[in-house]
């Protein structure tokens, strides 16, 4: 038996993520700057890790219910009110999940099947397309455009719905664009959502890291909320990516059946993390305040040190990315990022990675120290003014 | 736009003005105004280095002393402080709330320079009634700066 010819074809079919070949290239490198890596360079604040350590010391290393702890769910229900202006019923509307990853595939696994399309705004999070297409669904990418700044547009989004349009991914602050959708860009794309039995999948991992007002939620809509399943977590927020929890907010009919889909498949987070986020979201507040001002320091000298270089640049307002475009350049994505890491030793990311439609941009990053930021972009300098 | 400078220098005071600008998203020309503004008014009353002196291999011996005193009529205890503050192997002094009043902090070359400073010049005036010494023995955080522990980026390639 070839066990390649056992394999499901759906499975086979889903490409690999294109950014690994050059992660593959970049471990090889010595004094290699990466702006490639999408987590925080912070470490987990001191406060929340050593609320998980103290969990484990206290022996307390038992299950949690399967949606989590309800303390947990608590502190959460606080949270999205406190900060979102968002209601959740922490017994029926919130599930703690291993990550925003996993909230996201527990959501597409309930609403999305065989025959059945998702909306997915590209460039996008490489999980997205994957995630449906394990489904057995067919992604439907919407193409955002730079002069949009890269926010979805009405038109657009009628123009991809049919009849088998099932759910649509939203995900602002954006990666890897960085951009972020103000109220009034949603309050123009709910019209369009409205009177559709279509579910909105929100991605709103990078919530906190908005620099410029307050993020917006498309659950903030009342016509919305009941339809919209909002993901949330404490890996960019909170510089918490290796513990691996998150969490999901809907509608309790739609929480319940993910509930299901979570307590085979992963039975509960992990409690160790989970201790550590009550700790997070209660006292956390002032380190996420802390990590944000940093972050939009070096946000700035990052997005001046593109534009200054002629790789035009839209200001991201969100996340931590910058998305440039390298057009001027005359190489595509993928000849710049593989050229600039050869030659000059500074990962970045092709924009087609996350979509067709990001050929033509690069996707780089800004959480790594300010000394990074300034040596790559004196390495991106020389390299640009050689191409040219 | 005070308080952000100030953050930023305080950790960083070799940052440069143009910098400092786009950080902070304004022109070159107010950041400089703001700092020569804070320099004038003794805001900013200088600009430091944090040096790992173990590291650099010099002998640089630090010690913490508490000093006790009689405060004197009319000045409290500003003339006594003023009385040590002027040497220079003194880096710091501070009135302290608590069981002790003043609070030293002397460099010198070797624990023996230090002792010997502290016999001769801080005990012997008038008005203090003891000194207590504490040499530092190994500097951990200094500044809100980690000295021993090296940083690496110990992030994985992942895909995201
Ligand atoms: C847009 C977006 N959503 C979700 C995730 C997953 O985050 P986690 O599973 O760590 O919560 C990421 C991680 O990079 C992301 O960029």
């Amino acid at each position: 038996m070839n066990i390649k010819d056992r394999i499901k074809s759906h499975i086979l079919d889903t490409p690999p993520s294109g950014i690994r070949k050059y992660f593959d290239l970049i471990n090889e490198m010595k004094d290699a700057i990466s702006l490639g890596i999408g987590e925080p360079d912070f470490e987990t604040p001191w406060t929340i890790r050593e609320e998980g350590i103290y969990s484990l010391e206290k022996g307390k290393t038992f299950y949690s219910s399967n949606a989590g702890f309800i303390e947990l769910r608590e502190e959460i229900a606080k949270y999205m009110a406190r900060k979102y202006n968002l209601s959740y019923d922490p017994a029926s509307e919130i599930l703690v999940t291993v990550g925003g990853s996993e909230a996201i595939d527990i959501a597409l696994r309930t609403f999305a099947g065989s025959g059945d399309e998702v909306i997915i705004p590209e460039p996008s999070f490489v999980a997205y397309k994957g995630c449906v297409m394990f489904c057995g669904a067919t992604p439907v990418p919407l193409e955002l455009k730079a002069e949009h700044r890269f926010r979805i547009q009405p038109e657009q989004l009628e123009e991809c719905i049919t009849d088998r349009t099932v759910a649509v991914i939203i995900a602002y602050p954006n990666n890897p664009t960085g951009a972020t959708m103000d109220y009034e860009d949603y309050a123009r794309i709910v019209e369009v959502l409205r009177d559709k039995d279509i579910i909105v999948i929100s991605d709103e991992l990078y919530a906190e890291l908005n620099y410029k007002g307050k993020h917006v939620s498309i659950a903030q809509f009342p016509e919305m909320k009941g339809k919209t399943i909002v993901i949330n977590g404490f890996s960019k927020a909170f510089a918490m990516t290796g513990w691996r929890i998150g969490f999901a907010c809907g509608h309790p009919d739609a929480l319940e059946q993910m509930k299901k889909i979570h307590q085979y498949a992963i039975m509960c987070s992990p409690t160790t993390a989970q201790f550590a986020a009550i700790e997070a979201l209660r006292n956390g507040e002032p380190e996420v305040r802390r990590m944000v001002d940093e972050y939009n320091k070096r946000r700035r000298v990052m997005h001046d040190g593109f534009n200054k270089l002629g790789l035009d640049c839209f200001e991201p307002f969100g996340a931590f990315y910058c998305f440039p475009d390298i057009r001027s350049t005359g190489l595509s994505s993928d000849e710049f990022c593989e050229r600039l890491l050869i030659e000059e030793k500074v990962l970045t990311v092709p924009g087609n990675a996350f979509g067709a439609c990001g050929e033509g941009f690069v996707r780089a990053t800004y959480a790594t120290s300010i000394e990074n930021i300034r040596e790559a972009l004196v390495r991106i300098a020389r390299f640009v003014e050689r191409v040219r | 736009m005070r308080q952000e400078i100030l953050d930023i220098l305080r950790k960083n005071s070799r940052i440069s003005d143009e910098e400092l600008a786009i950080m902070l998203d304004t022109d070159v020309e107010s950041v400089k105004a703001v700092i020569k503004d804070m320099e004038d008014k003794g805001i900013i009353t200088g600009y430091k280095t944090l040096i790992d002196w173990e590291k650099a291999e010099e002998n640089v011996v630090t010690a913490y002393i508490e000093v006790r005193v009689t405060p004197q009529r009319g000045q409290g205890f500003d003339k006594v402080a003023e009385r040590i503050y002027q040497y220079p192997q003194v880096t710091a002094c501070s009135l302290m709330s608590g069981g002790f009043d003043l609070f030293v902090v002397v460099e010198g070359k070797t624990m023996k320079e230090v002792a010997l400073f502290v016999a001769e010049k801080l005990a012997t005036i008038d008005s203090v009634l003891s000194t207590s010494t504490h040499f530092v023995l190994k500097n951990y955080k200094d500044n809100g700066v980690i000295f021993s522990r090296a940083r690496k980026d110990e992030r994985e390639a992942v895909v995201l």
